[in-house]
């Protein structure tokens, strides 16, 4: 079963074939030098080095999106002033340093979209995933390099398409990241509908496919290629939560393409999918029969998963983060696992829930609320899991440790407004006001980012043999999390007064007028946090070259696999044989020897028991 | 060139930081780096204890200024139900996130790694305690679900026989009100007939309802105080939100399917002027599905009034028909040369 003679060949380009045999004597680390630039850095197949240019990639949109909310926010937070460097920086789009309402969307939609799709999902899965499965699991690489390296490049590509859809003239798509169709199907409905969305759909388009490429690689990877000994059942959480990504993407991806691809030919060849009796630019269109609300079943069937997908990774790592530094194992293994199932079979039933007064059925309506609120209770036992964790620990407080209790506290914030939303008779009010854009930044966008953030500080080291400087790390953490709390939680009060989102200027309300003040308000805080993501970047290039030296292999004393592979392991992970696995990773006590772990490789000791 | 000059500057600032911190770590290695691990682990374990009780206070403070600054009581029955299970699932998350923040900050610091504290207890899992948690929010999850349906079949549940309709459609970027007029009836409209000019709403004056049928094209909608009303809600182009927070509720305006809202106001707007000490108060209706560049500014308003305010007022209003003669077709009574299709808009309503 394990592994014997899978070779992971397919890399003839970069690599000699490297037999994932487990007594395979042919490693050819020696020619590890020979390489080529391209093969090496470019295309390659070595699963660290694509990990390491998603995380790149990711990073650079990363700083795009925000710089973008940083904008949208001078305007929200200061409507009546003008700032000339918008004008310098975005030209006739904000001419006299003010934004145009139409660039004020454009700019709302390209930040969500890149926050969401390239930096939460291909920045998160595609940097973990690639990073740990292999490493984690004891594989020499993934179970295709090759198409590995093709999820990077469609992911490249898309970016390309993403970022041209920048310059053109109409401007980029502005019907909100979810470009909800007659708006993103109708050229006269708005500028940004016009080449701006066509891009925006070829973009998302090859999105799909990188991420699905990505997805069945994982999928069959930890599937097929664990080393020997590692039963599913020792497979850290970190491994456990990246399958169930990948399965959630898998699954609900191909409806989303779908979707898109019926809105491009609504969009080009005439057809009425989403379109039904439209007048629009001083013409009926000939339209007939459609639904618009068609396409939102299609696109939250991916919608809703989709925020699992960004959740799940940044929770198995939180667990790893937390059972490491507590010097503990993670508490309850299997419930873990068991929630993540039920995480991950919920997510796919209740999409309706985006949708409650879209006109659809009450009674329809009514079935969603209960599957969504079911989704409260693995969720709830996550979070209890990550207490006891904690409870009689021996906590150290690395810089990863600081962001995976705030991760805790932000899940437990925002997953509790859930609970709001979820019940339609109270969605009926708070649908698509303020109160949901605090919900969701906080329980996906900023604890999501929490758990990237916790990973990168945790396995920097393994990636670059350097470590991230842990001064400017806790400056970045607390800095943050108080940011993100002074940020979003007004944002609650503002929905509930029923606040639209999306909404350019509020001067002339009488009911939201009020607010002004706290909008100018968060939109300070909100430059603070972005400089200080700045010094977070900053920290990390820097670092990659600059940062102190890792000495030895295992520096934060943990059980799993990565850490036994040398400081700067070779394509193919292990220069000698792939290590054989022998309790679970979660061996947190005392060793024998004054040491407070077991690697996952150290024989059970006469009289011990294997973890059930 | 300024640009590149603060840019240049924030970068020394970076490198700055850096090299302090950098320095920092050096010294550990000196001074011993067991001692500044422990020393490092009080601070940041401290910092969370600090950060949980501002978060407090934060809380509370911001409780204090927007007091005063959200909507006041709910206009319409179902509004107050709304209120008081919105209240009931504020305590229940509130008790909730108070619980576990409070032991997240409270293990952070009291766990962590110290001269006394140097290892841990190993306590893997224990059934009981996952059954236990998996329970109890599933009890408090059945409560809400209960309380949240019974209000939501009551919302949406179909207006009552009396019940006045008003139509409601949306297009870029305003709102078009519309009155079935004496006949009490609306009549068939039809989108291949709108006209800018003359027919905002395509009117098929062949049906003879639409004769008295009165239009606003201002976006304010005029209603009973204490009467039903059932709006019914459609648009002209793009997906737009009837959005009535005075009253807790909200409904898409989607092109080719028709939806309705029923409610029963229960205060006019002049009490409410007195109720909030606020001379302009006006319920508004706020557009709340993004439908373009103009969507922020897509405001209706709703005068709620006595029954002889509102008699008084609909008199003066003159119909459709008689400010936009069309030239073309004329209404004709009872029969109709054209035959008018049934519109999809009343094929679909949901109720
Ligand atoms: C306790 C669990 C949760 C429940 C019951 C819940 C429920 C909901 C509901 C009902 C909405 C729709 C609100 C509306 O548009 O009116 C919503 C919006 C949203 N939720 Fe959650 N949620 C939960 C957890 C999460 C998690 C874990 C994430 C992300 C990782 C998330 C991300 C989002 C996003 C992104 C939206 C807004 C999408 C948009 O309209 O742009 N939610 N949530
Ligand atoms: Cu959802
Ligand atoms: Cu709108």
């Amino acid at each position: 079963m394990n592994n014997a003679a899978i070779t992971l060949d397919g890399s003839h380009l970069s690599h000699p074939a490297i037999s994932n045999d487990h007594h395979a004597e042919e490693h050819h680390a020696h020619e590890h030098h020979e390489q080529h630039f391209v093969w090496k850095y470019i295309f390659s197949q070595d699963h660290k080095m694509i990990s390491k240019q998603f995380i790149i990639t990711g990073i650079i949109w990363a700083i795009i999106g925000a710089l973008f909310s940083v904008f949208f926010r001078l305007q929200l937070g200061f409507p009546d002033t003008s700032f000339p460097i918008m004008e310098k920086m975005l030209g006739e789009w904000a001419k006299g340093g003010k934004l145009t309402p139409e660039f004020y969307y454009a700019l709302v939609t390209m930040h969500g979209t890149i926050l969401v799709f390239f930096v939460l999902t291909a920045g998160l899965s595609g940097t973990f995933a690639n990073l740990l499965i292999p490493l984690q699991i004891g594989a020499r690489d993934m179970a295709s390099p090759f198409m590995n390296m093709l999820s990077y490049w469609f992911f490249f590509l898309s970016s390309v398409f993403m970022l041209v859809s920048l310059f053109v003239e109409t401007g980029p798509a502005s019907g909100g990241w979810t470009t909800y169709p007659p708006l993103s199907a109708l050229k006269e409905a708005s500028k940004g509908a016009g080449l701006g969305m066509d891009l925006w759909l070829i973009s998302m388009a090859l999105f799909v496919v990188s991420s699905l490429l990505g997805g069945l690689n994982y999928i069959s990877t930890v599937l097929n290629m664990r080393t020997k000994g590692m039963t599913m059942t020792r497979m850290p959480l970190t491994v456990w939560a990246l399958l169930f990504t990948a399965v959630l993407g898998v699954l609900s991806f191909p409806v989303l393409f779908s979707g898109f691809v019926l809105l491009i030919f609504d969009r080009n060849f005439g057809t009425s999918f989403y379109l039904s009796e439209i007048f629009i630019g001083g013409k009926a269109l000939s339209h007939i029969g459609g639904s618009a609300i068609l396409y939102q079943h299609l696109f939250w069937f991916l919608g809703h998963p989709e925020v699992y997908i960004i959740m799940l990774p940044g929770m198995g790592m939180a667990s790893e983060i937390l059972s490491i530094n507590s010097r503990k194992p993670i508490f309850g293994y299997f419930a873990m696992i068991i929630s993540l199932v039920g995480i991950t079979f919920l997510a796919f039933v209740v999409w309706a829930h985006h949708m409650f007064v879209t006109g659809m059925s009450p009674f329809l309506g009514s079935v969603f609320v209960l599957l969504t609120l079911c989704i409260a209770v693995p969720s709830a036992v996550k979070v209890f899991n990550w207490l006891t964790t904690l409870w009689r620990g021996n906590i150290r407080y690395n810089v990863q440790m600081c962001f995976a209790i705030g991760f805790v506290s932000l899940f437990i914030s925002g997953g509790l407004t859930g609970i709001f939303l979820g019940n339609s008779a109270l969605d009926i009010h708070l649908h698509d006001t303020y109160f949901v854009i605090a919900h969701f930044h906080i329980v996906m966008g900023v604890s999501g980012i929490f758990g990237m953030f916790a990973g990168i500080y945790h396995w920097f080291p393994k990636m670059f043999g350097r470590f991230l400087n842990s001064t400017l790390g806790y400056i970045h953490f607390f800095v943050t999390i108080i940011g993100a709390y002074l940020i979003f939680w007004p944002m609650h009060y503002e929905g509930i007064a029923g606040m639209p989102r999306r909404y350019y200027d509020i001067s002339s309300w009488q009911s939201f007028k009020q607010f002004q003040p706290i909008n100018g308000f968060i939109s300070i805080v909100s430059i603070i946090v972005f400089a200080v993501q700045l010094l977070f970047v900053f920290n990390f290039f820097f670092s990659i070259f600059r940062g102190r030296k890792m000495t030895t292999k295992n520096p934060w004393g943990a059980t799993s696999l990565e850490w036994t592979t040398d400081i700067h392991p070779i394509h193919g992970n292990w220069e000698g044989d792939i290590p054989e696995v022998h309790r679970w990773p979660y061996d947190y006590k005392d060793d024998g020897n004054g040491g407070d772990f077991i690697p996952q490789t150290v024989p059970l000791r006469p009289g011990e028991e294997n973890h059930k | 060139m300024a640009g590149f000059i603060i840019f240049l500057l924030v970068l020394l600032v970076f490198v700055i930081i850096y090299q302090i911190g950098k320095s920092s770590e050096l010294a550990s290695i000196i001074r011993g780096e067991e001692y500044v691990k422990l020393k490092t682990n009080r601070t940041i374990a401290s910092l969370f204890v600090v950060f949980f009780i501002l978060g407090i206070y934060g809380i509370w403070k911001c409780n204090e200024y927007f007091k005063g600054m959200m909507l006041p009581v709910a206009a319409c029955k179902t509004g107050e139900r709304y209120d008081s299970m919105f209240m009931v699932t504020l305590a229940v998350t509130g008790v909730v996130f108070f619980a576990t923040q409070a032991v997240l900050f409270w293990f952070a610091f009291k766990y962590q790694s110290s001269e006394k504290r140097k290892s841990s207890y190993f306590f893997s899992h224990s059934n009981s305690l996952e059954v236990i948690w998996t329970t109890i929010p599933a009890i408090a999850m059945t409560i809400l679900v209960a309380i949240g349906l019974r209000n939501w079949f009551e919302v949406t549940a179909p207006a009552p026989a009396n019940a006045m309709v008003v139509e409601i459609v949306g297009k870029q970027f305003n709102w078009l009100v519309r009155y079935p007029g004496k006949d009490n009836e609306l009549g068939v409209r039809d989108f291949r007939k709108i006209n800018d000019a003359n027919n905002v709403l395509g009117l098929d004056w062949s049906d003879p309802h639409n004769a008295d049928d009165i239009i606003s094209a201002t976006g304010e909608m005029h209603l009973v105080v204490n009467r039903p009303v059932k709006l019914l809600i459609g648009s002209r182009d793009v997906i737009h939100d009837v959005g009535l927070p005075h009253f807790r509720l909200k409904m898409d305006a989607v092109p080719g399917i028709s939806s309705t809202l029923s409610f029963t106001p229960t205060i006019t707007t002049a009490e409410m002027k007195t109720k909030t000490g606020n001379p302009d108060f006006v319920y508004e209706i706020a557009c709340d599905q993004l439908c373009g560049s103009g969507h922020y500014s897509m405001r209706g308003t709703i005068i709620v009034e006595t029954q002889e305010e509102y008699d008084a007022w609909m008199a003066k209003q003159p119909t459709y028909y008689s400010n936009n003669k069309p030239t073309e077709v004329k209404p004709v009574a009872g029969n109709t040369t054209e035959k008018a299709e049934p519109k999809a808009t009343e094929k679909a309503m949901i109720n």
